[in-house]
């Protein structure tokens, strides 16, 4: 090869590396409890919600303000506050993966990604309600 | 026990048929394999009768098997589990193809069925490639066949069927009784967010797509077995334009489905499921490339290789990103588990055609022929290869980012996407964009060989002066205003739409000078044009994409982000309220949600909303449209929503329900109060009161327009609420051959329904229903946004798909005609989806 040609494979070479390097800002998957010790970090809890406190959203007042109480396998709890409607399907969820930040108790939600029974159709479980249901 | 009323004969059928189609395709494959290494010519042509006559039994039996699928569809089977899952019987006919191919099983089968398609063809057309390249077809049919199996062996399932019952998979009591199947009265029907016209015509597409990048790693692997190689470059050129045609239109058609009826915001977001699709592309595209080279000088051979078998290989990585359930959470799309033997067998399809061909490969590196001579910088060749290159490492750049589940899976690291994921990917691919920009604006210039300086510079000097004035002009009277990433970023924003322009510029013009605006010889050019104008509507849609649904907090402050240019508060709150019949200012339009209706499937309701944009000074209403977005409402509150787009030449208003009440969860227990009025008198109710105007007999014209058969009588009330605003109501009675409605009127700003009940007993006064709702107030939230210049994404894309399909032409040498036909099928069928068809 002509030196040229090296110069020019190498520059490409160290600039897209470079880059690749830059944009290696990945985050975590986090339980509420190493979230609450990343304080204002931005992270995923996979987390599910705790039917026993009552969810709040009132679209008819404000429809960018929801706010509900997660809880993740270890049993961490926290308040998420979520600034946007609320989610289809979030009650049914029986997973949802939270990415935000936690500010002091308050997990401050920017996006919710649901794991819904309903959406894999390939899960028995929730056909075999459906089929009762049916009836 | 026996069950009543089940169709099991057609399940047998298809069974039988898969296990056919998997034989069959075995014995194509080793008969092909024998054929391609048979030096003897009669003993070769008789393997190879042998084996198409094996190919052709697998295509048979693949097509009967999916003509099985079709009829358990089509009759509501739901014995079968694929028709209780995937059918209900309110589906309109085209949907029943879409939930075919919603099944993972279906996907695999239409797969198959487009490799059937292509093998045939190869068969006819391939001459002395055939016995190499359609052992690797029907290789790749062996284990599609696999995928649908579902059959034991050694204790292993292979596949999934998808004939299975339903009683045999689901557990429940109701199985334990034979009549179960009066019991069930219908399929769950095909999943909501999926009943759209793109589902029906989007996975057959790509899925074309996917199979013929196929051919070039048949032909790469034909090359290496005959050690003819370079001879394979000329036959398979027509095929990589072909494929990277399908398999582009077939992504973008995803990014247009996504962007008109799922509420996502946008055409595209770096999901894990689109990026894989485009990482292919990419290598293909950077084949296809280098494969033009090697054919006009010979150089580049080697990467040719790695780019065809590369191409197919991460086709199929995809495959197994995207069916085996392995990106779990950080994609919106909803694929199902698989289960473990379906992981594996998808990893053992990956690696026997990766590790086989790569080492192949390799070990005939050395013998490949390789040009001593060096490119010039000064040559085309040179730049060609460097834009390959660049689009080879971006692909590599995407698919490493999109693999993070991967890694952590092999790892056991705890990877996660980035805050942003949208800009980590932008921020990269924006400087591919530039570079690719000026590559395809300069590069036809250059000259094969090497290239004399002023020659180009005379050549490039007009596109270069006329883009630098189209690029000013934008600056200065449509500048980009995506401050959200800082001063940095916006400035890659414009040299990347610099570049593009100067792109599409720089190859109009080269198809006007250089090629003397022959049409025949410009696919080239032109794909490039259309590539560099889509980039350009890409750059424009989504930097001055605005939100005019903003709704300003009241109540409470949360910090967000600052804008790091503006200085001002980022404002995630993007959903706005509208009260039925309030109108509320968005942007330029003042919108009313008018009423709702109710749509042909269960739960469906449209929600119709009004846009007016009114001149300043003069109030003059300048424009007006109803938009009606629709959602699925569900049980338990749940909805899916379908956004609706008012679409103009220069942007396009998109807006989508995000919330919406349920009504029937909303049911209305308030009653009317009757009162005697006559014309004059005052009523009061809770938050003003109501005046009585006149009644008025056979009125011309109605607030409802209701044809009116009959004598009719209307009462016009004013109503005055305590906050001092005014409000009409005109309730009627109508008299027709059905007999006598009562058609109330409602002021949903007051929660106010009046009804005319009929007149008193002495006929002197009127009997008013009134009715104060203490349910809440219909309303719907919802989501706007203006997209500007988006027709010139599919503008371009089309342009695009038109340039290859013209290459393709030329480098297939068809004949006139066909060519013609060809083209103008293209054409039709490419403006048809894109521009026409909603």
């Amino acid at each position: 090869m002509k030196k040229s040609h090296i110069v020019v494979l190498v520059g490409i070479a160290i600039a897209i590396g470079a880059l690749i390097m830059l944009s290696v800002d990945f985050s975590t998957y986090d339980t509420i409890l190493s979230a609450k010790k990343k304080q204002g970090k931005f992270v995923h809890l996979i987390a599910k919600l705790d039917k026993s406190v009552p969810l709040e959203y009132d679209p008819a007042k404000n429809p960018n303000y929801l706010s509900f109480t997660a809880i993740d396998s270890l049993g961490g709890r926290a308040k998420v506050i979520y600034l946007n409607t609320k989610p289809p399907e979030l009650e049914q969820s029986e997973r949802i993966v939270l990415k935000g930040k936690m500010q002091g108790e308050v997990f401050e939600c920017t996006d919710i990604l649901l794991k819904c029974p309903s959406k894999y159709k390939d899960d028995k479980k929730q056909l075999e309600k459906e089929i009762v249901t049916a009836k | 026990m026996q069950f009543e009323g089940e169709h099991l004969w057609i399940g047998q059928v298809g069974h039988v048929f898969v296990l056919i189609a998997f034989t069959a395709s075995l014995l194509s494959t080793l008969s092909f394999f024998i054929a391609g290494k048979k030096l003897d010519y009669s003993e070769k042509l008789s393997w190879l009768r042998f084996a198409r006559i094996s190919f052709i039994t697998q295509s048979a039996a693949v097509f009967i098997v999916f003509s099985s699928i079709f009829y358990i569809c089509s009759h509501h089977y739901i014995e079968y589990l694929f028709g209780y899952k995937h059918t209900s019987k309110e589906l309109e006919f085209k949907y029943l193809f879409a939930s075919i191919w919603e099944d993972q099983s279906g996907s695999f089968l239409l797969w198959s069925i487009w490799h059937s398609i292509i093998g045939m063809f190869l068969i006819k057309k391939s001459k002395e490639w055939e016995a190499p390249v359609m052992t690797v077809i029907s290789l790749a049919q062996l284990f599609l066949a696999m995928m649908i199996m579902g059959i034991y062996i050694f204790g292993t399932k292979i596949g999934n069927s998808p004939f299975v019952l339903t009683r045999d998979e689901i557990n429940g009591p109701i199985f334990g009784m034979p009549n179960y199947l009066s019991m069930i009265k219908d399929g769950v029907g095909l999943n909501v967010l999926l009943r759209n016209y793109w589902m029906v015509i989007h996975p057959p597409v790509l899925f074309l797509g996917f199979a013929s990048t196929i051919v070039p790693f048949a032909y790469a692997y034909a090359g290496l077995q005959s050690k003819k190689y370079g001879d394979w470059i000329k036959p398979v050129l027509p095929w990589t334009l072909f494929s990277a045609c399908v398999l582009g239109v077939g992504i973008m058609m995803g990014g247009k489905w996504a962007y008109e009826s799922l509420s996502f915001g946008g055409y595209w977001a770096w999901d894990p499921v689109e990026n894989a699709s485009l990482v292919p592309w990419m290598i293909l595209v950077a084949g296809l490339h280098t494969m033009v080279i090697y054919k006009a000088t010979s150089h580049s051979l080697r990467a040719s290789y790695i780019f065809a078998i590369l191409t197919f290989v991460f086709i199929l990585y995809s495959t197994f990103l995207t069916r085996t359930g392995i990106l779990g959470d950080t994609s919106v799309h909803a694929f199902a588990e698989s289960g473990r033997p379906m992981f594996n067998l998808i990893r053992i399809f990956l690696f026997t055609f990766s590790v086989p061909a790569l080492v192949y490969f390799f070990f005939h590196y050395k013998k490949m022929p390789a040009e001593i001579r060096e490119e010039n910088t000064s040559s085309r060749e040179f730049w060609m290869f460097i834009g390959s290159l660049v689009l080879f490492l971006s692909a590599m750049f995407i698919i490493a980012k999109t693999s993070t589940p991967v890694i952590n899976a092999i790892f056991g690291s705890k990877l996660a996407p980035p805050e942003d994921i949208e800009f980590s990917y932008n921020k990269v691919m924006i400087l591919v964009g530039i570079i690719i920009g000026f590559l395809s604006a300069i590069t036809q210039y250059l000259k094969y060989k090497s290239t004399g300086s002023s020659f180009v510079i005379k050549k490039i000097a007009l596109p270069t002066i006329i883009t630098i004035v189209i690029t000013t002009l934008l600056i200065i009277f449509y500048p980009i205003t995506y401050y959200k990433q800082g001063a940095g970023f916006l400035g890659a924003v414009y040299v990347a739409i610099f570049a593009t322009v100067y792109s599409v510029i720089a190859n109009a013009s080269y198809i006007w000078s250089g090629l003397n605006g022959q049409l025949k010889s410009a696919g080239g050019s032109l794909s490039h044009l259309g590539f560099a104008l889509m980039i350009v509507g890409i750059l424009i849609s989504s930097a001055n994409k605005k939100v005019i649904s903003e709704e300003k907090f009241k109540d409470f402050q949360i910090q967000m982000g600052v804008d790091p240019l503006t200085k001002q508060q980022d404002n995630p709150a993007e959903n706005i309220n509208l009260i039925r019949q309030v109108s509320k200012k968005m942007g330029p339009y003042d919108v009313t949600y008018l009423h709702d209706s109710v749509g042909k499937e269960k739960g469906r309701r449209f929600y119709h909303l009004a846009f007016e944009r009114k001149d300043e000074n003069s109030g003059e209403v300048k424009e007006s449209f109803i938009l009606s977005p629709d959602v699925y409402l569900m049980k338990d509150n749940n909805m899916s929503s379908n956004p609706d787009t008012k679409n103009y030449l220069t942007h396009d208003v998109f807006t989508y329900i995000s919330y919406a009440l349920n009504p029937d969860a909303n049911e209305d227990t308030a009653s009317f109060r009757i009162n005697e009025m006559a014309e004059g008198d005052t009523l009061f109710y809770s938050k003003g009161y109501m005046i009585l105007n006149q009644v008025v007999k056979n009125p011309v014209s109605n607030k409802f327009n209701f044809p009116v058969n009959g004598p009719a009588v209307l009462a016009e009330f004013t109503i005055k609420s305590t906050e001092g605003n005014t409000y009409h109501a005109a309730p009627m009675i109508v008299v027709d051959s059905f007999g006598i409605n009562q058609i109330d009127d409602t002021v949903y700003a007051q929660n106010l329904y009046v009804k005319f009940a009929g007149v008193s007993s002495d006929q002197t006064k009127m009997k008013i229903g009134v009715k104060e709702s203490s349910t809440i107030i219909d309303f719907v939230t919802l989501k706007a946004y203006i997209f500007p210049y988006i027709n010139l994404v599919w503008i371009g894309l089309i342009i695009m798909a038109i340039g290859l399909v013209i290459s393709m032409i030329q480098r297939a040498s068809l004949s006139k005609s066909t060519g013609a036909i060809v083209l103008a099928f293209a054409a039709i069928a490419m403006f048809y989806m894109f521009l026409l068809a909603n």
